[in-house]
């Protein structure tokens, strides 16, 4: 039960770090910084527990507020550059925040022992939920109460105005600047949102696991976060969801009985992912589609048409495969 | 209201906007024509600010605007539609509009937070009206990109207008249309117009140039080589060497 509790810990933590990316990817910047702010997150609101003795939730908030203002700075300077040398930029900054924190010592003593981040050994004992008397079930529902809060807020946004200024920026920078709008100021205030919800990701992170250090925020984990929203497509926050789902659930728990063979299947089948639905994993149809067919399960006087949907949905896939064989097929000159 | 005071754009040894100098009165709709690559995109791009001048000033109400960046002149009312139209594809025909920064000051002075979530008060109203004069209002909800050349066109058009412009820059806006669409075109511009909106329109389309502007300057090889009204330009023997060729002689 422990095993599945712990994956749902995991998948809360990576679907907000997936989502700190996917609010910047809407302005169309790539960035390989969120493993960074992930970890001041960890960091400051980690010390603030530890070593403060504050309560989680005001320590998680300044947590995500520290990465946040960081991302705010970095900002500034990152986004003046474009494309791949943004993505060189941010890897940079990621790579030298991690370093920052292979370096940094504050221990001060309680109780006896020293406690404390400790340079490449870690910050060990992070034990605000032991101490508190928390179950790991109910740290798996915390951490999820936060992903429902962020989803939600995130959700709501993507339908106010604020969404539509995002994605405009996304698509067209020039005819978004000509339509009055301030790319500076848009792409910041994107870059900045994205760094506390990966400030906040860390927290979360740093307490669940009790022990942090700085390989925990390696390049690996910044390019886990971009792949998220991208493989679940930029339609709504559900995709990324959906995509952490099939790669933390799916990939790398649900396929571990292959042992090595694992990791060969591992890339092959995001690529067939990305393959099949080039649109992401949940696009804009597939939700359209998705919410009315619920409704019509809901629904007692469909019942049955449900059925049949579900059929056809299956007939749809089977089609979907064969198309993408003769494709394949035709790609080979057979 | 616009005035280019020799205003030059050099990239590198090449000049496409040569010590040009226009003054555009307020009301009018102003004709800026001139054979492919006479440098007509460079002005537009110059003065809507995606473009900073060599030298020379753009000067708009007897404000030096040459250095501020687009989205500044857009809210000091420069509005424009794109040769080949940019639209936001993904976005629906409203959220497109919705985009649009409002200009005007006391709206802009309302509180930051909800003016980014919801739009300015009023905004409703307004949009509306653009969305109303673009003819889309039925295909509010249809994302840009599913729209028709016609109707992009349109849209195009109704997002310029919606940050309620001063001055508003069209570059070829009849490109691609048929006779019927250009007639249509007309009939918008002079609407706009009368609304009392300040129009420079960058045309291939003579017939059309002719017809609807007020007054013409002619630019060939970034250089201004006439300026008056539409009959003037017709006869102007400089004119008619750029877009004909000299006589063998």
């Amino acid at each position: 039960m422990d095993f599945y509790l712990g994956l749902l810990q995991i998948i809360g933590v990576h679907t907000l770090l997936g989502l700190s990316a996917y609010v910047v990817l809407l302005t169309g910047q790539v960035s390989l910084a969120q493993a960074g702010f992930m970890a001041i997150g960890a960091y400051v609101s980690a010390m603030l527990t530890v070593l403060a003795k504050w309560a989680l939730v005001p320590a998680l908030l300044t947590g995500g507020a520290a990465a946040a203002a960081v991302a705010c700075l970095v900002g500034f300077p990152a986004l003046r550059v474009r494309g791949l040398m943004l993505v060189v930029a941010t890897l940079a900054f990621g790579e030298a925040v991690r370093l920052f924190f292979f370096n940094f010592d504050y221990q001060i003593a309680m109780g006896g022992i020293k406690v404390g981040p400790l340079g490449g050994e870690g910050f060990r004992q992070i034990r605000y939920f032991p101490e508190n008397g928390w179950t790991t079930f109910q740290v798996m529902v915390f951490i999820w109460l936060t992903v429902g809060v962020v989803m939600t807020a995130l959700w709501w946004m993507d339908r106010s105005r604020v969404g539509a200024v995002l994605r405009a920026v996304g698509e067209d920078e020039v005819a978004a600047q000509s339509a009055g709008l301030n790319l500076t100021a848009v792409k910041v205030s994107a870059m900045t949102l994205g760094g506390f919800i990966a400030g906040v990701a860390g927290g979360l992170y740093a307490h669940y696991t009790t022990h942090i250090e700085q390989g925990n925020f390696n390049v690996l984990v910044a390019t886990f976060a971009i792949a998220y929203p991208i493989l679940g497509g930029l339609s709504n926050v559900f995709g990324t969801l959906a995509a952490v789902v099939f790669i933390q659930g799916f990939l790398i728990e649900g396929l571990r009985f292959l042992g090595d063979w694992r990791n060969l299947l591992f890339g092959a089948l995001i690529v067939l992912a990305m393959n099949v639905r080039p649109g992401g994993l949940l696009d804009a149809q597939t939700m359209s589609k998705g919410l009315s067919a619920l409704r019509r399960l809901l629904d007692p006087a469909y019942g049955s048409a449900a059925a049949r949907q579900a059929i056809d949905g299956l007939k749809d896939a089977g089609a979907m495969f064969r198309r993408l064989i003769a494709k394949w097929k035709g790609a080979f000159g057979a | 209201m616009l005035e280019l005071r020799q205003l030059c754009k050099h990239f590198g040894g090449v000049r496409a906007v040569d010590q040009v100098s226009l003054r555009v009165a307020k009301g009018e709709i102003f004709g800026l024509i001139g054979p492919n690559g006479s440098g007509k995109s460079t002005t537009v791009n110059l003065i809507a600010g995606l473009l900073l001048p060599t030298s020379g000033r753009i000067v708009l109400d007897g404000e030096d605007i040459s250095s501020l960046a687009t989205h500044q002149r857009v809210a000091r009312g420069i509005a424009r539609t794109f040769q080949n139209i940019r639209l936001f594809g993904q976005l629906t025909v409203w959220q497109n509009l919705w985009v649009a920064e409002n200009r005007d000051r006391q709206q802009r002075a309302q509180p930051v937070m909800p003016r980014w979530f919801w739009g300015c008060e009023g905004d409703r109203e307004r949009l509306g009206i653009a969305l109303e004069f673009s003819g889309l209002a039925h295909k509010r909800d249809d994302l840009a990109a599913n729209l028709s050349f016609g109707e992009q066109r349109r849209l195009e058009l109704a997002r310029a207008l919606a940050s309620q412009p001063k001055l508003l820059l069209l570059d070829e806006p009849a490109a691609g249309m048929n006779a019927q669409e250009i007639e249509e075109l007309d009939a918008r511009i002079r609407r706009i117009r009368d609304a009392g909106v300040t129009v420079l329109l960058i045309e291939h389309h003579m017939e059309l140039v002719m017809a609807v502007t007020d007054r013409i300057g002619v630019l060939n090889f970034g250089q201004k080589i006439a300026e008056g009204s539409p009959a003037m330009v017709q006869n102007d023997a400089k004119v008619r060497e750029a877009y004909l060729g000299t006589a063998a002689a």
